[in-house]
């Protein structure tokens, strides 16, 4: 039912032309629509990982998961993952839930994660510092590739109150107000908007602290696990989306008096490509059920979920692309808009090698 | 819910009690699986007390109506069981073709006759079944066979040539592909089933390159077979055929899960950076198999499966058990080159590694596999 409602809903309201292109073409700021988001919160889909006490859905991760195929198989522009999915998660069972889930649930406030300092991303690494100040903050330093941090109202920032760098001990997340930090917007490959945000003595009241002081990993890795498993679902999406396009054109496209489709070399590279997305698909779905049965290998099947996803996805932009021939390279074709939102999708929260050496590193060796 | 629970605490309680300690060591090789038939000598009473409890209870077919030597498990309770018997780490009490590839065929396709005469006896264990599919000029273009059966009034007359019988010389019956028509390539095809005793039937092992002989050729020279053993309509046997090849590769692809939980890397600790990271993104690749083949098996059991999934899993699956057993010889290093010595365990390493290549040639190979997905599933034009 709610994959239906929402694979309709984004078939049509989110599709490339209307969203995507609609909002690179036209300039726009912020890189997607106001209106599109306030009907993500008419369908409630933005409180499908709120509780229903709080007036969400009360669903959890497979949910978001359905959604977030769909987003990526339109290639939509949306807050839906950093707001409804990682934001909602960081905040979930904290006073700023109470704050925030208001916002959310209306489709008008937006929430931004900033995690990474450096073009890598290294959540334990974090080094932006919050030293205490009276009954506050304040916050010194930077961060980067902070999706929508252009256009969020609240920047929910990793800083380190304790221990250093490196370390997941000691650090603190907090719900910083846009306008309290210095945001220089960069459009990213695939049109999307990130931010590099600079702290420079940003001063921030106690309870600006989300969760425990010193205690900030919980929150982030809560953030972090959502974030993952729904980027996998989307690039699942991107990749379902990539493939089904090609597929399409195998058949429609004559050379040498013959459907391209009809030749062996491309059949096979087809075929191999359908496995590889059932095979992604069924792990994110795992990283996603796990997360919300509290499974005990949740971590490992996340990791594992964006590793493989981020891989099948790139190999299904490339066969597209590459399939489509000279067409495939020109702007006016949508497939190379899959390949753009591939190498975005890939690098968010850790691309394939960061979550390869996870999975190492969580299975003990 | 409930009923599940309890089901599970009955099912733990009675492993508990009856599965023998020895039945939950992981086997060291395949000579340690247990085959059954009517020439099996068991290599323990452990092996025999555990084959004959899990009968009793109709649990070497668990999900088979009660009628035929099953439990009538529902899909939910069947993976009970399974989990239960993993839990402990319980062998598979009986290994049989009969089991994985002729009875879910047999329960389609059958009559009431044969489904009473031979489902039974498969669960027990009492026949050993081998497949007499390929033949010299029909491996991959099996359709293409040419041994031939003729209506000889009250029997089949078989003469012809199959190759790559797995076990034949030691399988007690046969289900075989005869052709019984030359009007059409796959509409003149019979599925037979007879006695490897039958006078005229002779097999010959195949000696593989990793040392084994698994396969043999067989030869039937004026074999009779009696009219009443033909499964499904006389020249209609590529439907029963087609359908069986859908369990034999769901069968295959389990290999790509590798049997012993954990991940590769786990087992290996490989100390080289650049074999670590081979290994870590093996290890993705494996896990994300995993999750799938449990989704397509519970989307198999519902029927909601798409009836050529079984080609993608196989595809994927072999390649992926190819893969493991490269990086396994990889951190063996010279380890994983002693092909007999006291300390190699007989070879097993480099034997296994060669063993797997026909991995991706057995029940079909790699490419037809992906003919059949770009065909049924992507319906790609000429495919």
């Amino acid at each position: 039912m709610l994959q239906e409602t929402a694979a309709s809903f984004l078939a049509d309201e989110g599709s490339i032309a209307k969203q995507l292109r609609h909002w690179r073409d036209t300039g726009c700021t912020d890189g997607y629509g106001t209106a599109l988001w306030k009907q993500f919160g008419e369908l409630g889909l933005t409180g499908i990982c709120i509780p229903e006490a709080q007036g969400g859905l009360g669903l959890g991760s497979v949910e978001a998961a359905l959604v977030l195929e769909e987003i990526g198989r339109n290639l939509t522009p949306s807050p839906f993952l950093t707001t409804a999915v990682a934001g909602a998660r960081a905040i979930e069972g904290t006073a700023h839930a109470e704050r925030w889930y208001p916002g959310i649930l209306s489709g008008e406030t937006v929430l931004a994660l900033a995690v990474d300092e450096s073009s890598r991303h290294a959540p334990e690494k974090t080094a932006l510092a919050a030293e205490r100040r009276g009954n506050g903050f304040v916050l010194n330093g930077q961060k980067q590739l902070v999706v929508h941090g252009n256009s969020a109202d609240v920047i929910l920032t990793i800083a380190r109150t304790a221990g250093s760098p490196g370390e997941r001990e000691g650090l603190t997340l907090f719900a910083v107000p846009k306008a309290a930090a210095e945001v220089e917007s960069a459009t990213l490959a695939d049109s999307s908007k990130a931010a590099h945000i600079t702290f420079s003595n940003v001063e921030l009241d106690a309870d600006a602290v989300v969760g425990e002081v010193d205690g900030g990993w919980a929150p982030l890795a809560r953030a972090l696990n959502a974030g993952r498993a729904g980027v996998s679902a989307e690039l699942v999406g991107v990749a379902a989306g990539a493939w089904a396009m090609t597929v399409d054109y195998l058949k429609q496209r004559k050379q040498f008096g013959k459907l391209i489709g009809e030749f062996q070399a491309l059949q096979h590279r087809a075929a191999h490509l359908y496995g590889e997305i059932e095979i992604a698909r069924a792990a994110a779905l795992k990283a996603a059920e796990l997360l919300d049965s509290g499974g005990e290998k949740a971590d490992l099947l996340v990791a594992v979920a964006k590793a493989k996803a981020a891989s099948v996805s790139k190999l299904a932009v490339q066969e597209g692309v590459q399939m489509h021939g000279g067409i495939g390279m020109t702007d006016e074709h949508d497939i190379g808009l899959y390949m753009k939102r591939e190498a975005v999708l890939g690098e968010l929260f850790g691309d394939v090698y960061f979550h390869r050496a996870r999975v190492a590193e969580l299975s003990g060796y | 819910m409930a009923e599940l629970d309890s089901f599970r605490s009955e099912t733990r309680a009675w492993l508990e009690a009856n599965c023998p300690p020895e039945m939950r060591e992981p086997m060291r090789s395949e000579s340690e699986a247990c085959w059954g038939g009517r020439n099996w000598t068991f290599s323990s009473d452990a092996q025999r007390v555990w084959l004959e409890r899990m009968v009793e209870r109709g649990w070497t077919v668990p999900h088979w109506p009660k009628d035929y030597g099953g439990a009538g498990l529902s899909p939910a309770e069947a993976k009970v069981l399974k989990e239960e018997m993993a839990r402990i780490g319980a062998r598979n009490p009986l290994y049989s073709f009969g089991i994985s590839m002729l009875g879910p065929a047999l329960l389609k396709f059958g009559n009431d006759e044969q489904k009473k005469r031979f489902l039974p006896e498969i669960a027990r264990g009492e026949i050993r079944w081998c497949q007499g599919y390929s033949e010299p000029g029909a491996g991959s273009d099996l359709a293409g066979l040419q041994t031939k059966a003729e209506d000889k009034g009250d029997h089949w007359l078989v003469n012809g040539q199959k190759v790559w019988t797995s076990y034949a010389d030691k399988a007690d019956w046969i289900f075989c592909l005869v052709r019984t028509s030359t009007e059409s390539k796959q509409g003149g095809i019979s599925f037979l089933l007879f006695d490897m005793q039958t006078p005229g039937v002779s097999t010959k092992p195949i000696l593989l390159i990793s040392g084994n002989s698994p396969f043999c050729e067989t030869f039937f020279d004026d074999v009779k077979v009696p009219k009443n053993q033909v499964v499904g309509e006389v020249n209609r046997g590529w439907d029963v055929a087609k359908y069986l090849l859908g369990h034999e590769r769901e069968m295959i692809a389990g290999m790509g899960l590798g049997g012993t939980g954990g991940t590769l890397g786990r087992m290996l600790k490989p100390d080289d950076p650049f074999l670590r990271a081979e290994i870590a993104a093996f290890d993705v690749d494996a896990l994300a198999f995993a999750a799938m083949s449990e989704r397509f098996f519970e989307m198999f059991k519902a029927s909601e499966a798409h009836p050529a999934s079984p080609s993608m899993m196989k595809y994927a699956g072999t390649e992926l058990n190819k893969r493991r057993h490269e990086l396994m010889m990889a951190a063996g290093g010279s380890d994983a080159l002693e092909w007999d010595s006291d300390r190699s365990k007989g070879g097993k390493t480099p034997r296994d590694w060669l063993r797997t290549k026909a991995n991706s040639i057995e029940g079909g190979t790699s490419e037809i596999q992906l003919n059949i997905v770009a065909k049924h599933i992507l319906g790609l034009p000429g495919a």
